[in-house]
């Protein structure tokens, strides 16, 4: 079967249609440069009534919202999860590494949490101050430009602060805590532990008149039909398509980068899906938004006499450094919160009102960085696993276990609201031998290799963990809670997820000076190809105890300026 | 069953005094499609018919399975039962959908019959109301201690249709009425209610409050000075 070639010439193509690529496409498009998007899954629009699930009961899923279809939940907006049908992934020896890839445009941006963190001016050079992992060859003032356009570009309510290491951005006003966040407040402030307002990319203020204003349903996890929240479809690919520079390929998975005889790429060669048949696509530049193992996989596959170990791997560094957010949870019962006189709606946003910024010196500790804590609980909308159990809380209380009838009933309300949790995310140190690589024996059912994962956590990361878990005890302490469940010991890593898990995955091509020891450049250009560009969260260096959406977008968006420069000066 | 964002948000609304609607409620999408049709791809439709044409439990465990759903949650003065809230027709899909539950319940719907024939000579469903509830008063308390040492599977197996039970009638909205859930629409969240404040050791600070959304300006189109100061 013949690889059909386009005879169209793009400026750019753009793999990927999530928070990186997604911006890429609205510069780049802006700028009047003509654009290929390829995007691996469907198209999806929230505002499409045969695709929402925002504002459903639990009662219109005959499973109640059940995990079966969806590892989430049936309501959340993502279209894969873990599992990708006929695409696998395999791990190494023991590694047990969890990748989530959402197969539809705008990727995992639909579901994300709109956790909208800069990262500090440390976080770039923190090898200076404990010897670990590399620095960034940028510093925060290299950013902050593009955090500040992007805050006023996609909307992110917080507060002004003033923490070293926690930049303050261009806020809009966040809302107002919820009862067990008040709790929190008072149990963390106990505990020595600081709390601010949230910061999430969620519109609580009007910021132009094509997105919408929350309207407090608390389930951004469902995509906003009224653009509301931050997700790349609606807020970067579509109005970046509105002025007809956009050529969307969707159900279109790039299988390669195509490279001529001076290694230079001349376009992207992908397998349409629907036909099952391989096509070409021609571009000047080559924008990679896969996400950072897609986009290894993609230059590992791309392998050519000019880039025999794979595009761009001249280094062998393609795929390693892979590094997560570590993570770790506890719940607890809260007696205060129990027999609510009077119920009322605290749905609020997609998430948390408040959080905590890491606020200690890990000078003083035995783990080298830090980790901020997320605050979940409340009057939450029953779906499937509702009330599992519940009559065990009454041994928090020195009530009988069991039963049923009115008794069952009055447990039921009596415990409605009464648990919360927190949830710690921190920061990894990146390590050369945790890697994504090509597994030599698997391909999907494009016939393209796999990845395989070969990613094991240290000391720092456990220890960090253990640190997370005394923290939880702290605050709950601190705010007269029970915490529930057995503190995880060593033989459970001390409670640390597994390594994917929290869904952060970066460093897969990570930026440097340096040709031999990284992938790209610091404007996330590769090496060995000049018009071949990164803008995922591969090029990160360290991850940092932030979430990495704000910061891949903010250096989509530089690179992406860059592109548009260089093309202008012939460069590329 | 869908209802209308109006209906439901109307049907449950307590008139607290900060939760406005006003101005929102008409921006927000309504679900009007009829069809049970909940936001699925394709495969996810075709997943669900397929698991709906399915038959897992007889009509004999059915029907028992009616039995202890309204055992379990029985009708009150407010509130319907959780045969009415329709609990046994979602077990029957449930079980279907999450496998893992086939055979402790199948199982556990046996040990109920063997150990009603043997005290009373009759299957479980069958058995006077009296009959039914001495069984079930042996098996819906947990028996740390070991003092009903033949239970142990029936108690496993009532605590696994309570839970389905729970979980089923909370997840209608006969129960979200009896809960009092009273979100899922549009509104304008603007903090706890006072009255509710003042029941609780907590309240909102000057200086936290400061920081935070004024809902009569959310209209208007964000603007900052240079140093990220909000100016409208």
């Amino acid at each position: 079967m013949q690889i059909i070639e386009s005879p169209k010439m793009y400026d750019v193509i753009i793999v990927g249609s999530g928070a990186g690529g997604g911006m890429a496409t609205k510069v780049l498009a802006d700028a009047g440069l003509k654009v290929a998007l390829v995007e691996a899954g469907s198209f999806f629009d929230p505002k499409d009534e045969k695709t929402r699930t925002q504002l459903k009961f639990p009662w219109e899923s005959p499973r109640r919202g059940a995990s079966t279809k969806r590892a989430f939940g049936d309501f959340d907006m993502s279209w894969g999860d873990w599992k990708v049908d006929g695409e696998p992934y395999t791990n190494k020896g023991d590694t047990d590494f969890y990748w989530w890839r959402a197969r539809m445009l705008g990727g995992r941006t639909n579901h994300w949490g709109r956790i909208s963190l800069r990262f500090g001016p440390t976080d770039f050079k923190h090898k200076d101050v404990d010897g670990l992992g590399d620095n960034w060859p940028i510093g925060y003032e290299d950013v902050k430009p593009y955090y500040d356009k992007l805050d006023k570009l996609i909307g992110v309510f917080g507060s002004k602060e003033g923490l070293p290491n926690d930049p303050d951005g261009f806020f809009l006003p966040p809302p107002k805590p919820r009862l067990h966040e008040l709790y929190y407040i008072k149990g963390a402030r106990k505990a020595g532990v600081k709390v601010i307002p949230s910061r999430l990319s969620i519109l609580t203020k009007r910021i132009n008149k094509e997105r919408g204003v929350c309207f407090y349903c608390s389930q951004c996890n469902r995509s906003c039909s009224m653009y509301a929240d931050f997700s790349a479809g609606s807020c970067l690919v579509f109005p970046a398509m509105k002025g007809g520079q956009v050529d969307l390929y969707t159900d279109s998975m790039v299988r390669t980068v195509v490279t001529n005889d001076e290694g230079k790429a001349t376009g992207v060669s992908y397998i349409d899906k629907k036909d099952r048949r391989e096509y070409q696509l021609r571009g000047k530049v080559v924008v990679l938004g896969a996400s950072a193992c897609s986009t290894a996989r993609i230059l590992m596959n791309s392998k050519s006499a000019q880039h025999p170990n794979g595009l761009g791997n001249s280094s062998d560094v393609v795929g390693r450094y892979l590094h997560d957010s570590t993570g770790a949870s506890r719940s607890a019962f809260v007696p205060a919160l129990m027999n609510r006189k009077k119920n009322y709606n605290e749905d609020g946003v997609g998430g948390m009102h408040i959080y905590s910024p890491w606020w200690l010196d890990n000078k003083k500790l035995d783990f080298p960085r830090g980790y901020h804590l997320e605050i979940w609980g409340g009057m939450g909308m029953p779906s499937y696993g509702f009330g599992y159990n519940i009559s065990e809380m009454n041994k928090y209380i020195g009530g009988d276990i069991g039963g049923y009838g009115t008794k069952l009933r009055e447990d039921v309300k009596r415990f409605y609201g009464a648990t919360m949790g927190i949830s710690g995310r921190g920061e990894a140190i990146a390590d050369k031998d945790n890697r994504c690589e090509i597994d030599p024996n698997v391909v999907d059912q494009f016939g393209i290799p796999v990845l395989r994962f070969d990613y094991k956590w240290s000391d720092y990361e456990r220890n960090q963990a253990k640190h997370m878990h005394q923290t939880f005890e702290e605050i709950f302490d601190g705010m007269g809670a029970e915490v529930m469940g057995t503190k995880p010991g060593a033989d459970r890593d001390y409670g640390l997820a597994k390594p994917g898990q929290i869904i952060h995955e970066v460093g897969t091509t990570r930026m440097g000076d340096n040709p031999k020891t990284s992938v790209t450049n610091s404007m996330q250009q590769l090496h060995d190809a000049k018009n071949v560009f990164i803008v995922d969260a591969g090029p990160f260096v360290s991850q940092a105890d932030k979430n990495c959406t704000w910061t891949i977008m903010a250096l989509s968006m530089r690179t992406s300026e860059h592109i548009v420069e260089e093309l202008k000066k012939m460069n590329l | 069953m869908v209802g209308t964002l109006a209906g439901a948000s109307l049907g449950t609304a307590v008139g607290c005094e900060t939760d406005s609607k006003a101005g929102v409620e008409e921006q927000a999408p309504v679900n009007t499609d009829e069809t049970e049709y909940y936001g699925r791809t394709p495969e996810e439709l075709a997943w669900d018919e397929k698991i709906k044409a399915e038959e897992y439990l007889n009509e004999h465990e059915l029907a028992t399975i009616a039995v202890l759903c309204d055992i379990i949650l029985p009708a009150t003065d407010t509130a319907g039962s959780a045969g009415e809230a329709g609990v046994p027709e979602f077990v029957e899909f449930i079980v279907k959908d999450l496998p893992s539950n086939q055979l402790p319940l199948r199982g556990g719907l046996m040990w109920l019959d063997t150990e009603a024939n043997q005290r009373f000579n009759t299957v479980f469903k069958d058995g006077s109301n009296e009959q039914q509830m001495a069984i079930i008063e042996d098996i819906a308390y947990p028996d740390p201690d070991n003092k009903k040492p033949t239970m142990g599977p029936g108690i496993k197996f009532f605590n696994l249709i309570r839970n389905l039970t729970v979980t089923g009638y909370y997840t209608t909205k006969m129960g979200f009425d009896d809960l009092g859930y009273t979100g899922n629409y549009a509104n304008i969240w603007d903090g706890v209610p006072p009255e509710v404040l003042a029941e609780h050791d907590v309240d909102y600070e000057e200086t936290w409050l400061a920081k935070c959304v004024d809902q009569s300006k959310r209209e208007e189109i964000a603007e900052w000075d240079e140093q990220g100061n909000l100016l409208t």
